[in-house]
This record gives C-alpha cells, sequence and structure tokens, in this order.
C-alpha cells in the first residue's frame, strides 16, 4: 500500500509541473499586458496616459524580461515564499486576498460531493432494487433532465423562481451584516444558511450521473450467485444487499472523485458568476478581463493543483477499497 | 423454431441490424426525430425566422409575447395576433405593456418581408410566418432590451449553436482516432504517454483553463474567426473523450481473427486499419460523436454567457442567455430564458439518441 502511495505521489509530480506550465501559457497568451491594456483603459476614461507610463509600469513588474526567466521566477516565487506574484488591479500580491475565495470554493465543491453521494447512494439502491418501478422511472427522467440542465441556467431559473413567489433576491454567500465581518461562529452559521442552494444546483448533475452508475453496477452485482447464496442462508434482505453487493458497487462512488472534482469546480465557477458568490468564479472572470494576468494564472493553477491533489486522495482511497488495483 | 422468420436476421447487412435495434428504442427514435427537425431549422434560418436577428424597435422594448390566434371573438377565422397598448410607468419611468384584444394584427404564411440570401445563393424574400404590414408588432416569444424579437433570434442562434458542436466534434474526431488509434493499435510506450496526456487534460477543471484561453482571443477578430478559435479551443479537451472509446475498440479488435488473417494476408498497417478494423467500429464511433455533441453546446453556451464565447453581433444560444443573466432583467422579461429550454431540449435529445445509438452499435449483443 505505501509503494502504491509513493508511486501515486511520484506520478503526479510531472502533472503538476505541466499544469504550472499551462498555468503560465494563459498567463501569456493575451496580446499586450497588464501595460497595454491599462494604458487603454486610461484613454477610455480620457486620461493622457503616454508610452513613459507603460514602460514605468513594465519595469515595475517585471514585465520587460523574456518569458522564461518570469516563469522561473513566478514559479520560485510560488514555491519558496508562496508568492504568486502582484494582482495590477489592487496592486497588492495575489496571495494576500485569494486564499478566502479559494476556501469557499473548495467549500462549495466539497459540499456538493457530500450532497451528490447522500443523494445518489440510497436512489441508486432503490432504483436498481426497484427496477423498473415508478420511482425507479421518476428517478431516471430526473437523472436525464439533470444531465441536460447545467447548473447555471439551474440557478437562473431557481433565483426567478424565488423571486417571483417569495419576493426576495438571494445572491451572496452571507448576510449583508457579516459580510466584511472576521470570521466567527455566527459567521460561519450564516455561511451554512446560505451555502445549501448552490451546493445542491452544483450536485444535481453529477448526482444524476451517479445514480445511473451506481444503478447499473447493482443491477450487474445482484443477478451474481452469491447474492442467491446469501439470501438462501436466511439473511434478513437489507443486510443481503448492504453486505455484499453494494460494497463491490461503492467502488464507483470512491473513483469518480476523479472527474467530479474538476466537473464541480468548473460548475462552481459559473454558479458563482450567476448567484454572485465570493468564491474564485467572479475574481478569475474579472481578471481575464481585465488581463490581470498573475492573479487568473494563479487562480487556474490553484484550483488544477488542488483538484490534481483531490484525485490523488481519491485514487489512494480507492486502493485502500479495492486490494486489486493496488497490484496492477 | 420459425425458420422463414429467422433467416433475414442472419443475412441482413450490419447496418440493418443496428436499424432494427435502434428501432426498437423508441425514445431514441423520437429524439432522432426530434435532432432532425433542430437541423432543419438551423438550415432554413432565413425562411423561418419573422424578422432579421438584430432589427432593433425602440417602440416595443421587454415587449412581452404574443400568442397566435386563430379565430377571432366573431368566430371568423383568420390568423392573428393582438396588439399592444403602452403605458409609461410615472414611478420606476419604464414602459409597461398589455395586449390590447382590440387591435388585431393579420399574420400570413409565407409573407414576403426582408430580402435575404438562403445559402448565400438563392435570393428569397418571403417569411413562413409574419405579420402582413410589416411594421406592425408580432413578438410570438417577447422582445428583448433592444425590442428585437426573441423568435427570431432563437431561430437564427440555433444555427450557431448547433454547428458549433458539430464542427467542434468533427476537430475532436481527427483528434480522437489519430491519437486514440495509435494508443490502441501500437500499445506500449506510445499508449502509455497518450494515456498520461488525456489523463492530465482530464484532471484539470476545463472551464477555467478554457475561460483562460478564451480571454486570449483578441478583441479585434471578426466573428468568423472567433467561431473557430472556439470550436478549437473546445476540441482541446473534447478529443479525449473520443480518443478512450476508440483506443478500446481498437484493444479488443486487434485480437479478432479476422485481424490477423489480414495481416497474415500481408495487408498493410494502413490497410489493416482502415480497410478491416475502423468499419467493424464506425457504429461506435457515431454513437460516441452524437455523445460528445451536447458537452460542446453546453461549453458554448456557457463560456458565450459568460461574455468569454461569441459575442454580439453574432447570435447564439449563450449569447442570448447573457441578457438573461442578472436577476433584474429575468424578473422584467422571464422569456429571455426561452433559450435555455433549446438548449435543454436540444442536449436531451442528442443524450437519448446517443444512448439509442450506442446501445444499437452492437448488434450482435444481447
Amino acid at each position: 500500500m505505501l509503494q502504491y502511495i509513493l508511486r501515486r505521489a511520484l506520478l503526479m509530480i510531472p502533472t503538476l509541473i505541466v499544469t504550472s506550465l499551462v498555468a503560465y501559457i494563459i498567463i501569456e497568451l493575451p496580446p499586450g499586458d497588464f501595460a497595454t491594456s491599462y494604458v487603454a483603459n486610461l484613454a477610455a476614461q480620457g486620461d493622457m496616459a503616454s508610452q513613459e507610463t507603460a514602460r514605468v509600469i513594465r519595469e515595475q513588474y517585471g514585465l520587460d524580461q523574456p518569458a522564461t526567466v518570469r516563469y522561473l521566477k513566478w514559479m520560485q516565487g510560488i514555491l519558496t515564499q508562496g508568492n504568486f506574484g502582484i494582482a495590477f488591479e489592487l496592486r497588492q500580491p495575489v496571495s494576500s486576498f485569494i486564499w478566502e475565495r479559494v476556501w469557499l470554493t473548495l467549500a462549495l465543491s466539497l459540499g456538493s460531493i457530500l450532497i451528490t453521494w447522500a443523494l445518489a447512494f440510497p436512489i441508486g439502491i432503490y432504483s436498481a432494487v426497484k427496477q423498473y418501478s415508478i420511482g425507479d422511472y421518476f428517478f431516471t427522467f430526473l437523472g436525464f433532465i439533470g444531465i441536460a440542465v447545467p447548473g447555471f441556467l439551474l440557478a437562473l431559473v431557481l433565483m426567478y423562481v424565488q423571486f417571483k413567489y417569495l419576493g426576495q433576491t438571494s445572491g451572496g454567500l452571507f448576510s449583508s451584516e457579516f459580510l466584511t465581518a472576521p470570521w466567527s461562529w455566527d459567521k460561519v452559521l450564516d455561511l451554512l444558511q446560505h451555502i445549501w442552494l448552490p451546493v445542491i444546483i452544483l450536485a444535481v448533475g453529477g448526482t444524476a450521473e451517479l445514480i445511473r452508475i451506481m444503478r447499473a453496477n447493482l443491477l450487474d452485482e445482484l443477478r451474481k450467485p452469491y447474492v442467491i447464496t446469501a439470501r438462501a442462508k436466511g439473511l434478513p434482505e437489507w443486510r443481503v444487499l448492504l453486505k455484499y453487493p453494494v460494497r463491490l458497487a461503492l467502488n464507483p462512488f470512491v473513483s469518480t472523485i476523479g472527474w467530479t472534482l474538476p466537473f464541480l469546480v468548473s460548475g462552481s465557477i459559473i454558479l458563482s458568476v450567476v448567484m454572485n458568490l465570493p468564491t474564485t468564479g467572479p475574481m478569475l472572470l474579472r481578471a481575464l478581463q481585465v488581463q490581470d494576468m498573475y492573479l487568473a494564472g494563479a487562480l487556474i493553477l490553484i484550483l488544477s493543483v488542488l483538484t490534481i491533489i483531490g484525485t490523488l486522495l481519491s485514487d489512494i482511497l480507492l486502493a485502500w477499497l479495492d486490494p486489486r488495483i493496488r497490484y496492477q | 423454431m420459425n425458420t422463414e422468420k429467422e433467416t433475414p436476421v442472419y443475412v441482413a447487412p450490419q447496418w440493418k441490424l443496428v436499424w432494427w435495434k435502434f428501432r426498437k428504442h423508441k425514445l431514441a427514435l423520437v429524439s432522432g426525430i426530434v435532432i432532425l427537425l433542430i437541423y432543419l431549422v438551423a438550415l432554413f434560418v432565413e425562411i423561418l425566422a419573422p424578422f432579421l436577428p438584430d432589427q432593433t424597435n425602440s417602440k416595443y422594448l421587454y415587449a412581452p409575447p404574443q400568442s397566435l390566434h386563430f379565430v377571432d371573438e366573431q368566430g371568423n377565422w383568420g390568423l392573428y395576433v393582438y396588439g399592444y397598448t403602452s403605458k409609461i410607468d410615472p414611478v420606476a419611468l419604464r414602459r409597461t405593456f398589455e395586449i390590447d384584444s382590440s387591435v388585431k394584427i393579420p399574420v400570413g404564411l409565407l409573407v414576403e418581408g426582408v430580402p435575404y440570401k438562403l445559402f448565400n445563393l438563392i435570393p428569397g424574400n418571403r417569411h413562413l410566418l409574419a405579420p402582413l404590414d410589416p411594421d406592425q408588432p408580432m413578438y410570438l416569444l417577447g422582445a428583448d432590451r433592444l425590442g428585437r424579437d426573441v423568435l427570431s433570434r432563437l431561430i437564427v442562434g440555433t444555427r450557431v449553436s448547433m454547428s458549433i458542436g458539430l464542427v467542434g466534434v468533427l476537430l475532436s474526431l481527427v483528434l480522437g482516432i489519430l491519437l486514440g488509434g495509435l494508443s490502441g493499435y501500437y500499445g506500449g510506450n506510445i499508449d502509455n504517454l497518450i494515456q498520461r496526456v488525456i489523463e492530465f487534460l482530464r484532471s484539470i477543471p476545463s472551464i477555467p483553463l478554457w475561460m483562460g484561453l478564451s480571454a486570449a482571443l483578441p478583441l479585434d477578430w471578426d466573428p468568423l474567426r472567433v467561431y473557430f478559435a472556439i470550436t478549437v479551443i473546445l476540441s482541446l479537451i473534447g478529443w479525449t473523450g473520443l480518443a478512450r472509446v476508440v483506443r478500446g475498440r481498437f484493444l479488443s479488435l486487434r485480437e479478432e481473427d479476422f485481424v490477423m488473417a489480414a495481416r497474415l494476408d500481408g495487408a498493410s498497417e494502413m490497410r489493416i486499419i482502415l480497410g478491416h478494423m475502423l468499419p467493424a467500429f464506425t457504429s461506435h464511433i457515431i454513437a460516441a460523436i452524437t455523445l460528445a455533441i451536447p458537452g460542446m453546446i453546453l461549453s458554448e453556451t456557457a463560456l458565450s454567457f459568460l461574455g468569454l464565447g461569441l459575442r454580439e453581433p453574432v447570435v447564439s444560444w449563450g449569447v442570448l442567455l447573457q441578457n438573461a443573466q442578472d436577476i433584474r432583467s429575468i424578473a422584467t422579461a422571464p422569456w429571455l430564458l426561452i433559450p435555455a429550454l433549446a438548449v435543454v431540449v436540444s442536449v436531451l435529445a442528442l443524450n437519448f439518441l446517443g444512448d439509442g445509438l450506442r446501445d444499437a452499435a452492437d448488434p450482435y449483443a444481447r
């Protein structure tokens, strides 16, 4: 097991390097740089900004050095001091203000995974055991809708319903009095009161997929002779189910964290823009619009790295659950 | 056993078996028809759209949908819609509309209207359904913030949204077949490398990556270039799913007797792959393509919705939904959400169709 974990962790290193390269390429891609867009912005507001200003900004932020040098400097800063560069628009180090948003994104994604499991697990079992019942058809239908309706559309519709019939506009993760307050128990409780809606919206798509997988897997297992044996020796039905076939059918739950996580992070970004949640989504969008490239690159890098670590954890968990995988 | 009835199954060519099996899947059949209709709409946009998509009308900003009537109060037959009365809300200083049933606006089939060129070739000026007097309002799905007809824009958007899926999938298909084929046919180190690349691409969240890439597109590019750039960006990750299907098929077919026979006959590798193996899994590829299109459509919608994909004046479902981004505009004009319905219907239908095709793709499996 230890050997497996080590091997798997070593394999992660090249992936991380490539990820950082991809994030850096994204930083470098837009034509022009922050200096040009800053000058253009000033000009649009009627301010006269000269090439001189652009040159000064470039020098100040080291934008005049070759790309490879800047990449290495960027990486060095991240690895040695946790310094992700300067956010040009706010004129502050990126690392000084993004972490709260990153944690909220993570909380949103992890919350959705938990909800996904809590819903998909019983519904999947029910659908498989009562195959072709009305309930099964109902959940299958819901599942297809869940796959076809992306989270942000669902959010739009729900926000409209909420506005029309409850007369309230939702949005944000905190009540106004907690917006800038330091973290406290009350603030956490307030967060919990707001976060459930986006969490559920995010979870719908994944739940639909997982119900289908769970149902298919369990259906395969239920027809195997060992189930009949267990039943024949007089075990109560729930025990027959939970002790053997469900345990085997559980594997997809763990192995899907690998693709659920990128999917959820992606979904949470658009959802946050729609529902105006203070996660990384709106910040990334804004950063990309004004070419605040170190901020955008840092966000993309952090999200990707967290996803890759999540995938690693799910692989280890899977190997622990299913010994066959360890010895491949 | 009834041999006369059984015989056709043994002599039927593969495509016929696939069709027989597909026919049994009623939901997929219906979905196939829906998809066909949607693509027909995309093809004949100019005839079907009552107005031009960018035709503004400052008198009817956010006008609510009218319904089409066939019989009037006196029992006379005829196609018409009711007109509007508008008044200005003294508090909000906003124009509000009410349907005024005393004003009848006659509507006709194949009415002469704005001239167009179908497929950029055939000139015409008839529109399937339009008001007889082109200056009268007809907003079957309401109007947007510039008084443009949502129905016309929805129809025009069909072309871009449905084709971006097709074009994107074609690009991914080329990459997917090439890399998946290499991976599955040769195995070993090449397989390992390609599999790692696929795993890597799948392990990073796609939306931030797409956002970063599309934010990099220069603002002054013309719409066509942006369109192709977006399809390239989408297929950059889209090919991985197709490559997996192709690789899986190659791995299982490689061991089949007919491949061994071809190899012993001295057929070249190209010939084995293209002439012997490819036909054996075309149906699987078609199913995989059908299942890949909805992802592309959803991604384009998401990107355009965020303002990072296609932009006005291009009309796609995602661009239309951009107008429905905040709660205020949805509250004043809920009909702006109708394009979302189009997205959901086409994605659902494509999913059902793909599922049916996948089941039918292997007619020998039970």
